[in-house]
């Protein structure tokens, strides 16, 4: 075994590995760019080695630089993560070449299957079942859409070279093809830098479910189950489980078989990830394989009881696998939610910045049920504008499906984050949805579910009558607090009116509180409601009791108020004595600036291009500008049929949020 | 005997009514509530106790003596705000337009005597057409009496205004004698001359709104101190503000029982200042995070960013706040600046209220238009403020302080009581390239041995230990710490005792 192991990567997955290293006894070297001095991998690491300036290209990226690590720290081996070096076969070459070993498959098993094409033709012949396509490589647009049609519609194009969604393309048109090409192509090159792309069949409504394998170096390959990531937004997955709704346990030996007999073909021996589209009549198809560790595999540890780090890192070291196929037993449910940097309220741009306020909720185990919280950030670090946005995956495991989701549900009702836009109302509010806890997915799921984006999820009675009781009973300790303010007249403390009413939103209810003490209040219904809470004012989350069931509820200070956030819903509160209610009715609703005739900045970024004119008539869809944040291209789009009065900015333009881009006519 | 009774029930339900139903109405109509409506949601329900409800005015001009109406357009009276007493006149827009007789007047000096007496903030709510025409000097010479009485109770109790509706021409000046204007978006204005006399005289058109709103004077003028969405959000906040305050100048802050640690953590500090010295950061962060519970009641927020000023609490008892704010100008110290956290400062220091002032300042802002503007007087108010202070000061040092800007705020050479500093501190003249470039002005033709000497002068100034070895600061502390610091340092400065020496009064730099 080894003593010292390098992480190449960053974030939450480095800290994982490092997590696991310790626990077997290895010291751990972290590396970093300039903009992670002050990370939580290098505050965790043993030793930290500088690697160069933000950009990947020059850090993270450069073989050169992590193997001079490995040689100043004397790490024996380099854990690669996931994304970065973990998928380039010239870095385990380059390793090898300098007598380190990679925790990680062997060159070929990566040359073989990371490339989409060539993964395609070793699957097809390892007797795998694959989607119809064009697995050539296209020059140019006429012949796509040559391919394109020969497939029939709708087709994907793919970068051949790509993962995680980039440079891909769903096309039902000729047209969508020529343009879809282009794009993918561009995107392929700016990420990858390989702009080959690929087209293939597209399948209606299908399901992502994926099988790790796990090998070893004497040539043995097991499989741990699926996972299920059919919850992505534009092919980004967001919600993972393990195992999945969809299958059965035909379907599960059938799929594991298949990948199994791939990996072996390869001899794979690392842990890797089998990718199938599976229709819902559970039929699927082939679809790639990650050479790597996936970003979701701890739902997969959570159902197994198997540590994955620790596998690879024992299998890299030329152990034997320990462990049989039979010996693979799946235990319960696991999910898990990708927090990211992101503002689901507009359109999911990409947010960055200081975590002001970081509390995850806390890690625990406890009557069957876990909560798991991996995460590369901390209270006081910064979200940076060169890597993936993602804060945390917060996962839990339970003895069910429906206790791991509701559990879900909870922990994310504690998730407390501020300084940076977050997509955690947007999780709560896939824990709330029905078709999802029907385990009724598709990988259209959120574009079918959120059709217009996402707003937050809709007040219900049940939740009125909770987040009501919460803000009248946080009033109410506000309230007893300031009734001791020192001065008063007599000395003797002002008598409060027990009769409240709470306006959430638009809605204007009545609440008494009965007792001072127990805070038992009535709401509207009659109904008699014991609440217990030990939340003091200033505490962002308040949790307690509310008829005995725990309630968690996010709470941030507003004028006269509280803004609440609770399973996907967040709306403002503020409680009311009787006559203040009655004099605030009167207050008229204020409007809000008409910004329908400008087009804004959704997000801090660099005008890229602006595709129109002053003058010009232009169709609703059409792109107006192209905004880049987080190096990724925006196109904005007119909503409407419109005329351009005025362009306000140009090329090069360095904008803030809601600065005017244009003005219509 | 019951039938007595009666007709004053009678007698008081017709004045509750004021102007009458339909007036009321209209009142609402503009989004505004009436006079009682406002006293209704400011004071502990049922405290208010009206005075001079029945008073009427005298005129006999102009057929005025035809009509009256009990109250003559002001509500007077008193109340209490959790329990404090407080004095509070409404003008009531419903009667006459809100507009000040002789009688007007008379009910809100009587008030404002009051207050003073016996020792009360008063809140005065502005919602009027000006002086009442039809009396003639009479109304003008009532405008004298208040403001003469505003004069009188500055620095002895806090007085504070809240237009909520026009406040323009007399009216204005004893909103601007008081220590504190809140203003209510959309609905409030405030101009000594309105859009008429503005077209007559300079031929400008403009709106009421663009002459004298909320957004004109929160951002521009700096004539108020916050705005409000609505009437409701206004006086609720009056509620909240009042709590900050203690009642007059020998009465001690008032105190409310806390739930946050004073010896809380927060080890995110240590990460607030960034690595690069020329990269800001929001210092309304530290605030949020050093005081109870994060909260702050922000004073002036939309004029002069690069200074915050605010009301907080420390274990339950209110401090000012005056901190340099990073993000907007690098924090430099410019006119509004100076003016804006000079009368903050001086607030303070009339009602007994601690300061903690948290510094990153790179200098005054240089140019034509600050020096044109009369910077050095702006600044010296800030500067004579601080200096004149006797309250107990506290000081954290987070990054920069340069030059002159570092003795004004609140340095220990004009008796700061206990100054600490963060590690990240850099107490200089300047900044080290330009100090270096002065140094050393003739090897400026050689850009490498500058460079050394700029990092020579790095290594031996930018830092807060040169400071910390002459005394000038009391101890380097982790910035995680700054809550429990700062707040034992408030603890140990209770009993402090300081006099200036016996003055008619002092003559700041107006």
């Amino acid at each position: 075994m080894f003593k010292k192991i390098l992480i190449a990567n960053r974030g939450e997955i480095a800290c994982r590995v490092i997590k696991t290293a310790r626990r077997l006894g290895l010291k751990t070297v972290a590396v970093y760019s300039d903009a992670d001095a002050a990370s939580l991998h290098v505050e965790m690491a043993d030793e930290a080695i500088h690697i160069g300036a933000p950009p990947a290209a020059q850090s993270y990226l450069v073989i050169d630089k992590i193997i001079d690590a490995c040689k100043r720290s004397g790490a024996q081996a380099v854990h690669p993560g996931y994304g970065f070096l973990s998928e380039r076969s010239a870095f385990p070459r380059a390793l090898e070449a300098a007598g380190i070993t990679f925790i990680g498959p062997n060159a070929k098993a990566i040359d073989a299957m990371g490339d989409k094409i060539e993964s395609k033709k070793a699957a097809a012949a390892a007797k795998v079942s694959t989607v119809p396509g064009h697995l050539g490589i296209i020059e140019d647009e006429a012949e796509a859409v040559k391919i394109a049609r020969k497939i029939g519609y709708p087709v994907m194009i793919k970068a051949s070279a790509g993962g995680g969604g980039k440079g891909m393309r769903i096309a039902h048109s000729d047209a969508e093809v020529k343009d879809g090409f282009a794009r993918a192509r561009s995107e392929a090159k700016s990420s990858f830098g390989d702009d080959r792309v690929f087209i293939e069949k597209f399948i209606v409504n299908p399901r992502h479910v994926e099988i790790q394998v796990l090998g070893d170096k004497h040539g043995h390959v097991i499989h741990l189950g699926e996972r299920e990531c059919s919850i992505q937004r534009r092919n980004q997955k967001v919600v993972e489980e393990a195992p999945s709704p969809l299958l059965d346990e035909k379907t599960r030996k059938a799929m594991g078989e298949q990948a199994v007999a791939l990996a072996r073909a390869v001899n794979y021996d690392s842990a890797g990830t089998v990718e199938f589209v599976a229709g819902q009549d559970r039929s699927f198809y082939f679809l790639e394989m990650n050479t790597r560790l996936q970003v979701e595999h701890p739902v997969t540890e959570l159902v197994t009881g198997i540590d994955l780090v620790e596998q690879m890192i024992r299998v890299a070291a030329g152990e034997k696998l320990a462990l049989q196929q039979k010996d693979v037993k799946l235990k319960g449910w696991a999910v898990e939610s990708r927090v990211y940097a992101e503002d689901p309220f507009r359109n999911f741009l990409p947010s960055t910045g200081r975590l002001i306020k970081y509390r995850p909720p806390k890690e625990s185990s406890a009557d069957g049920i876990t909560v798991r919280n991996d995460t590369g950030v901390f209270e006081g670090g910064e979200i940076s504008i060169y890597y993936d946005p993602m804060i945390a995956k917060l996962c839990t495991h339970a003895p069910d499906r429906a206790t791991a989701i509701s559990a879900m549900g909870e922990a994310l009702d504690q998730f407390y984050v501020d300084g940076i836009q977050h997509n955690i109302p947007f999780l709560a509010a896939i824990m709330e949805n029905e078709r999802w806890q029907k385990g009724k997915l598709s990988t259209g799921f959120i574009a079918e579910e959120f059709p217009g984006g996402f707003t937050g999820n809709a007040l219900t009675s049940d939740l009125k009558a909770i987040l009501s009781s919460v803000a009248v009973t946080a009033d109410h300790t506000e309230n007893r607090r300031k009734r001791r303010i020192g001065g008063q007249m007599n000395g003797k403390a002002v008598k409060y009116s027990h009769e409240r009413v709470v306006r959430l939103g638009n809605d204007w209810l009545p609440v008494t509180i009965v007792s001072e003490d127990d805070r038992v209040v009535t709401l509207d219904n009659g109904k008699p409601c014991f609440v217990r809470s030990q939340w003091a004012p200033g505490e962002p989350v308040w949790t307690g009791e509310i008829d005995g069931k725990a309630v968690s509820v996010l709470m941030r200070k507003i004028l006269n108020g509280y803004r609440l956030s609770h399973k996907g819903v967040s709306v403002d509160a503020f409680v009311f004595t009787e006559r203040e209610a009655e004099l605030a009715r009167l207050m008229p609703a204020k409007k809000l600036a008409d910004t329908s005739k400008k087009l804004l900045c959704p997000m801090p970024g660099l005008v890229v291009s602006i595709a129109v004119a002053e003058g010009q008539e232009i169709k609703a869809g059409e792109a107006l500008a192209i905004v880049e944040a987080m190096k990724m291209e925006n196109i904005l789009r007119a909503e409407r049929d419109a005329l351009i009065k005025k362009v306000h900015v140009k090329k090069g333009d360095s904008l803030a949020v809601d600065a005017v881009i244009m003005e219509f006519a | 005997m019951q039938d007595i009774l009666e007709k004053l029930e009678e007698r008081r339900a017709n004045a509750r009514l004021g102007g009458g139903q339909k007036r009321i109405e209209a009142q609402h109509g503009r989004g505004k509530l009436t006079a009682r409506e406002r006293i209704d949601l400011l004071m502990d329900p049922g405290s208010f106790e009206e005075f001079d409800m029945f008073v009427e005015h005298r005129c006999t001009d102009f057929g005025m003596e035809k009509s009256k109406i009990p109250g003559d357009g002001v509500v007077t009276g008193w109340g209490t705000i959790n329990g404090r007493v407080v004095y509070v006149f409404a003008k009531d827009f419903t009667v006459f337009g809100g507009s000040l007789s002789e009688a007007h007047a008379r009910k809100i000096t009587k008030i404002q005597d009051m207050a003073v007496q016996n020792r009360a903030p008063i809140v005065g709510l502005f919602d009027a057409g000006g002086a009442r025409i039809q009396e003639g000097v009479a109304a003008l010479g009532g405008y004298g009496e208040v403001f003469q009485r505003n004069v009188l109770s500055s620095g002895v109790i806090p007085q504070i205004s809240v237009i909520m509706g026009p406040c323009a021409g007399g009216d204005v000046y004893s909103p601007a004698m008081t220590d504190f204007i809140f203003m209510v978006r959309d609905t409030s204005y405030m101009f000594v001359t309105g859009p008429d006399v503005v077209k007559t005289v300079t031929n400008e058109t403009v709106t009421a709104e663009e002459l004298g709103g909320a957004s004109v004077h929160t951002t521009r003028s700096s004539i108020a101190d916050k705005a409000f969405d609505n009437d409701v959000e206004a006086l609720l906040q009056m509620r909240r503000f009042i709590d900050f305050l203690p009642s007059s100048n020998t009465s001690p802050v008032p105190e409310l029982p806390s739930f946050d640690d004073a010896e809380r953590f927060d080890m995110s500090l240590d990460t607030l200042v960034p690595r690069n010295p020329n990269q800001p950061y929001d210092m309304k962060e530290l605030i949020l995070k050093a005081v109870d519970e994060g909260d702050f009641f922000e004073i002036q927020e939309a004029f002069a960013r690069n200074i915050v000023t605010g009301f907080a609490r420390m274990e339950g008892r209110t401090v000012g706040i005056v901190a340099n704010q990073p993000l907007v100008l690098a924090g430099t110290l410019d006119s509004d600046a100076g003016r804006k956290a000079a009368r903050f400062v001086r607030f303070c220091d009339c009602f007994n209220i601690p300061i903690v002032t948290f510094v990153d300042v790179p200098g005054f802002l240089p140019g034509t238009a600050q020096e044109y503007g009369g910077l050095i007087k702006h600044g010296a108010k800030l500067l004579f403020a601080y200096a004149e202070a006797t309250v107990p000061k506290i000081t954290v040092i987070t990054r920069k302080a340069y030059g002159g800007a570092y003795v004004v705020m609140a340095s220990k050479h004009i008796r700061g009581d206990v100054n600490y500093a963060w590690p990240t501190a850099e107490i200089a003249v300047m900044g080290s390239k330009g100090a270096a470039e002065i140094i050393y002005r003739q090897e400026l033709g050689e850009p490498e041995r500058i460079k050394a000497r700029v990092k020579e002068y790095e290594t031996r100034f930018a830092n807060p230990f040169v400071s910390a070895e002459r005394g000038f600061l009391d101890e380097v502390i982790m910035p995680h710490s700054t809550r429990k610091r700062v707040a034992r340092a408030l603890n140990m400065l209770r009993n402090k005792e300081l006099q200036n020496p016996w003055k008619k009064h002092d003559n700041i730099p107006l």
